[in-house]
Order: C-alpha cells, then sequence, then structure tokens
C-alpha cells in the first residue's frame, strides 16, 4: 500500500470534512427534536438552551394514531423480513441445487425481473390488489412484497458454492429435500440470511411509495406516510417533527450499529453483480 | 465484477446437464420426478408472487395502456390503439417532467459518481480510522428518504441552518424551497449527499481487489500518488464506474419520494420538481386517468430497460477483453 503520499493531513482534511457534513443533519435533527418551540421559532441556536424531552410526549398526545403507525411499520417489516428470508432461500436453493424441469426458464425469469422498474407494475398492481379487496390491508403491502429477484439470485449464487456433502449426509439419514433445507440448509446459511435480512428490512421500514398508493386509510398508514402526515399538520412545529423523524429513525440506526458489516457485504454484492 | 462471469458459466453448465438423460431406468425417473415436485414447491411461492405481481401486471400494463381506462363504480375499458403514447407530445406538464427529470440525471449522475471515486480513493490510502470513516459516510443510505427530506427541508428554510450558515461566510441566500429555479437543486444537493456513500462502499470494495504490484511498478518508475490515480487506479475501475453510473441513472430516473414530499404531491412550485414519476402518480391516482399513466409507465420503463441493457452489454465486452 504505497499510494498515499498525497499528504496525509490533507486526507484526513477531506475526510473530516465530509464525515462532518454527513454528520450535521442528523445532529441538528437530534438536537432540535430536544429543544422548546419558543428556541426553534426565535431563531438559531445549535445546541438547545433549555433541553426537554417533552417533544417525544407530545407526539403521542397530538397524534394518537402516531402508536398505530410504529405498529404498522414494525409488523408489515417484521413479516416482510421473515418471509423474504424463507421464500427467497427456497427458490435460491431450488434454482442452485435441485434438478428439475424448467429451472433454466426460472433463472431466466428472475433476471428479467430484476430489470423491471417496479413503476410499470404499479399501477396495474393496484387495480390486482382492488379487485383482491386488499386495498388498505397488511397483506397488500406484504403478499405483493414477499420474494425479492436481487436475494433470490444472492442466494443462488450463495447455495452455488455449499458444500453438497453435508446435505448428502443428511438425505442418506433419510431426511426429505425439506427436511435437510429447513434442518441442515438454512442453519448455516446466517451470514447471507442476515445480509438479506438488514436490506429488506431497510427498504420495507423506509418504503413510502408503495404504502402511499395501497393505504389511504389513516389508520393503515407506516410510519414513513405518518411522518409526511404529521410534517403536513405541524408544518411549524419543527421541534416535533424532528422528534418524530428521529424516532423512526433509531431502529434503522439501531440495526446499522448492530450489522453494519452485513450491510457492506449487501453493497459490494450490488455491485459486484 | 467478478462474480458475474462466474454465474454465467456455472449456469450454462449445470442447465445443460438434466436434458442429457431422457432414457433412464425407471428408479431414475422416479428420483426426477421427486425432484421436479421438490424443486416446484420450493419455487412455488416466488412462482405466485411474480406470477400475480409482476408479470401479469407487465402485460396488464401494456393493456391499460392501448385503453381509455375508466374508474368509475367498476372498470371500463375502451381501445384508443396508440392515442395515448402520442398523447404525451402535446402534454406540457410531460415535457416539463421529462425535462426535469433530465436536468436531475445529467447533473446529479456525474456529481455523485466523482464524489464516490474520490471519497473511496481518500479512503483507500494507508490512514487510520478506515471503518470509522466509513459507518458516519453510509449513515445516509440506511435513513428513510423521507426523514431525510424532511430534516433538509428544515434545514432549507428561509431562515433555516443553511442560509444562516451562509450568512455567516457573507454568501447569497436562497429560497431553497419555494424558488422554482432553486426548488430542484436543492433536492439534487441532498440526493448527492445521500446517495455518492453507497456508490462509494462499491469503488472501495472494488479497490480494495486492485493488487499492490501494479502500484509498486509505478513508484519505481517516478510516479506520485495523483499519477497512479490517473492512469491506474481509474482506468482499471473503468467497469466499476459504468456500473456506478448506470445504476446511477436508473436510480435517478426514478426519483420519486423527495420531490413528493418536498412539494406535497404537486411537483412545484410551478412545476419545478415534478418528475416523471410524480408525473405517473398524478395522472394514475389523483386524475385516476390509468391509460394515459400505464403509457408513461411503460415509456419509462422502455428506457431504464434499454439503459440496463447497454450495461450488460459492455458488460459481456468487458468479459471478452480480459
Amino acid at each position: 500500500m504505497k499510494k498515499r503520499i498525497f499528504s496525509k493531513p490533507f486526507i484526513y482534511g477531506v475526510l473530516i470534512l465530509y464525515a462532518i457534513i454527513t454528520f450535521i443533519p442528523f445532529l441538528w435533527a437530534i438536537l432540535s427534536s430536544f429543544k422548546p418551540l419558543e428556541e426553534i421559532v426565535s431563531g438559531i441556536t445549535f445546541f438547545p438552551e433549555s433541553f426537554t424531552f417533552d417533544n417525544y410526549a407530545q407526539i403521542f398526545s397530538r397524534e394518537p394514531l402516531f402508536l398505530r403507525w410504529m405498529f404498522n411499520s414494525l409488523f408489515i417489516t417484521a413479516c416482510m423480513v421473515f418471509l423474504n428470508i424463507i421464500f427467497n432461500s427456497m427458490a435460491g436453493y431450488a434454482l442452485a441445487r435441485i434438478k428439475f424441469a424448467g429451472r433454466k426458464f426460472w433463472f431466466f425469469l428472475i433476471l428479467v425481473v430484476l430489470m423491471i422498474p417496479f413503476q410499470v407494475t404499479l399501477i396495474p398492481s393496484y387495480l390486482i390488489l382492488k379487485a383482491f379487496g386488499w386495498l388498505n390491508t397488511y397483506q397488500g403491502l406484504i403478499i405483493p412484497g414477499m420474494v425479492n429477484a436481487t436475494f433470490i439470485f444472492m442466494m443462488r449464487q450463495f447455495f452455488l458454492n455449499f458444500p453438497k456433502e453435508l446435505e448428502e449426509a443428511a438425505q442418506m439419514d433419510g431426511l426429505s429435500r425439506i427436511g435437510t433445507f429447513f434442518k441442515i440448509v438454512m442453519p448455516l446459511a446466517k451470514p447471507a440470511l442476515a445480509a438479506q435480512a438488514v436490506f429488506i428490512f431497510m427498504s420495507s421500514w423506509n418504503d413510502f411509495m408503495r404504502p402511499l398508493i395501497i393505504m389511504s386509510d389513516e389508520e393503515m398508514f407506516t410510519l414513513t406516510l405518518g411522518l409526511n402526515t404529521f410534517k403536513g399538520q405541524y408544518i411549524s412545529f419543527w421541534n416535533l417533527i424532528m422528534a418524530a423523524s428521529t424516532l423512526m429513525t433509531i431502529p434503522s440506526l439501531l440495526i446499522y450499529a448492530f450489522f453494519n458489516r452485513y450491510f457492506i457485504k449487501g453493497v459490494t454484492f450490488t455491485g459486484g453483480k | 465484477m467478478e462474480p458475474a462471469k462466474k454465474i454465467d458459466h456455472s449456469h450454462d453448465e449445470k442447465t445443460a446437464k438434466p436434458k442429457k438423460n431422457p432414457k433412464k431406468p425407471k428408479k431414475f425417473l422416479r428420483k426426477s420426478t421427486k425432484e421436479g415436485l421438490s424443486g416446484y414447491l420450493f419455487m412455488s411461492p416466488t412462482i405466485f408472487t411474480i406470477g400475480v405481481f409482476v408479470i401479469i401486471p407487465i402485460l396488464y400494463a401494456l393493456y391499460l395502456s392501448f385503453n381509455d381506462v375508466q374508474l368509475l363504480g367498476g372498470i371500463g375499458y375502451e381501445f384508443i390503439g396508440l392515442d395515448n403514447y402520442t398523447r404525451t407530445i402535446d402534454d406540457e406538464r410531460a415535457l416539463i417532467a421529462l425535462k426535469n427529470t433530465a436536468e436531475y440525471v445529467l447533473i446529479v449522475v456525474p456529481v455523485q459518481t466523482c464524489l464516490a471515486l474520490l471519497l473511496a480513493a481518500a479512503l483507500n490510502s494507508n490512514i487510520r480510522g478506515k471503518n470509522a470513516f466509513r459507518i458516519i459516510f453510509f449513515l445516509p443510505t440506511v435513513t428513510s428518504s423521507a426523514v431525510l427530506t424532511i430534516i433538509f427541508m428544515w434545514m432549507y428554510n428561509p431562515d433555516g441552518l443553511i442560509n444562516n450558515f451562509l450568512q455567516f461566510l457573507s454568501l447569497p441566500t436562497y429560497n431553497w424551497l419555494a424558488d422554482p429555479n432553486i426548488a430542484l437543486k436543492s433536492i439534487m444537493i441532498m440526493n448527492i449527499w445521500a446517495t455518492a456513500p453507497f456508490f462509494m462502499v462499491i469503488y472501495l470494495a472494488a479497490m480494495q481487489d486492485i493488487s499492490d504490484s501494479v502500484y509498486e511498478a509505478a513508484t519505481i518508475d517516478g510516479a506520485n500518488w495523483w499519477q497512479k490515480f490517473i492512469y491506474i487506479t481509474i482506468p482499471i475501475l473503468k467497469p466499476v464506474t459504468f456500473f456506478v453510473v448506470v445504476m446511477g441513472v436508473i436510480g435517478t430516473f426514478q426519483l420519486f419520494d423527495q420531490s413528493y414530499i418536498f412539494s406535497g404531491g404537486s411537483g412545484g412550485p410551478n412545476n419545478s420538481t415534478l418528475t416523471i414519476v410524480l408525473l405517473i402518480y398524478q395522472y394514475a391516482f389523483k386524475s385516476l386517468d390509468m391509460g394515459y399513466a400505464s403509457a408513461l409507465a411503460v415509456v419509462l420503463a422502455i428506457i431504464i430497460m434499454v439503459v440496463t441493457l447497454i450495461q450488460k452489454k459492455f458488460f459481456g465486452e468487458e468479459k471478452l477483453h480480459d
């Protein structure tokens, strides 16, 4: 690694400056969420002069639905993560390991689906969900998103390099395909499943457009939609809006803090594909 | 880019095998039927979901795009041929949306790509705290676009943090949210800030794969850091750059969340933040003109798929070169 020389202090300077640029909006939002309204209105204090937790309490008293939105987001995201992990892995495993007629076709189809922007399926999917009576329901958001072509592809690559001997031993012992898959293969695939889980969590938790179209009933809003509505109703109460934004971001940050190496793995996979 | 090559080969080899043995003894046939059944059992959730919510919708979208769709009571279709497609030519708002989106793509993609490359290069030099920097830089990527947009809207307020800072530096201040000449640029700045780190991680991973021996030869010849960056790193990373640009184009073409939240769904001020996807949304779900909206969506999909195919073609050529 002899490719530096471009004066180290300069490189540190650039990195630190960019770290500050990255960090300031977050810091600003969090600090503002602890300021009373007077301080927000009266102009700029960077750090709160009178520190208060009241904004967080006020979110729930002013917007009784906020708790419901949190629950909706958590429930939908939990289901999405659970179903995606199982179904994507099953499909990836079949495409990598099971010799069935039409396998080549289904794999090709997955590659085609990867290229299709979801906007083109948005309007027809809405009409199909409407025909099913699934608008404003949890399943309306969950079922169409319970598999993901990117991660099916990822799991296929993963299982292609998976040691065959273990499965063969399990099958000798009389375990069925399904038994082998759930008892032997899945437990050994944990790192790949974790990478999948964090990405599904993020995309579901942060999704804005699909809930916007499928959920029109305020009770069924996810947190992203709720936050947007909340912002609309309390437009000059930036202390409350920032507290709500902070609340919404905490779960993502926690997951990121604990699993950040899986994020990097996932991104580099996307890049390598 | 390595895995892509392996994939295609292994795929060809594996799938060629099962077709060879149509006349095996009965025992094998039974086994292959069993394999077939378990294969489809494992695939069934995927086949159902992709069938009902991707394949059928694509065909349905094409059908809708050739019809005048009425949504009163039930749903009524009237075949109108290509009218929805020709209508885009006279639709002033469609042209504005196209212009805004094009401007957005042409500015955001080059800037975020260069920024990602430079940040990755800085991180890849022999420095301490590489991981800490990477973790901080990546923060915007894990935060929802809704939250980021809302935080930026507050910083963009006429007497908000950014204008205060500019004033402090005696620089001109702007009406970031309400000035039609500025609003789209406000979104650009925010999104470059939010997406560059994602691509930085991709660049960084690729840079770490470049062998040191390449640089050592150049060092012996007396090349400095900058020369090595320009004459070695950038040429080696060409396929990655191509990938990053294509991903960037696809992502920026689909801009929606930020415009929607920024303008409260209107695309304002004065249509300055109206994007193609926001326009599709408005036609489909506000004006309930689903036929026309589908035609616009099909056009968008074709643009994006052409970009993706060009990428695949270039990647194919890259493979031949090694």
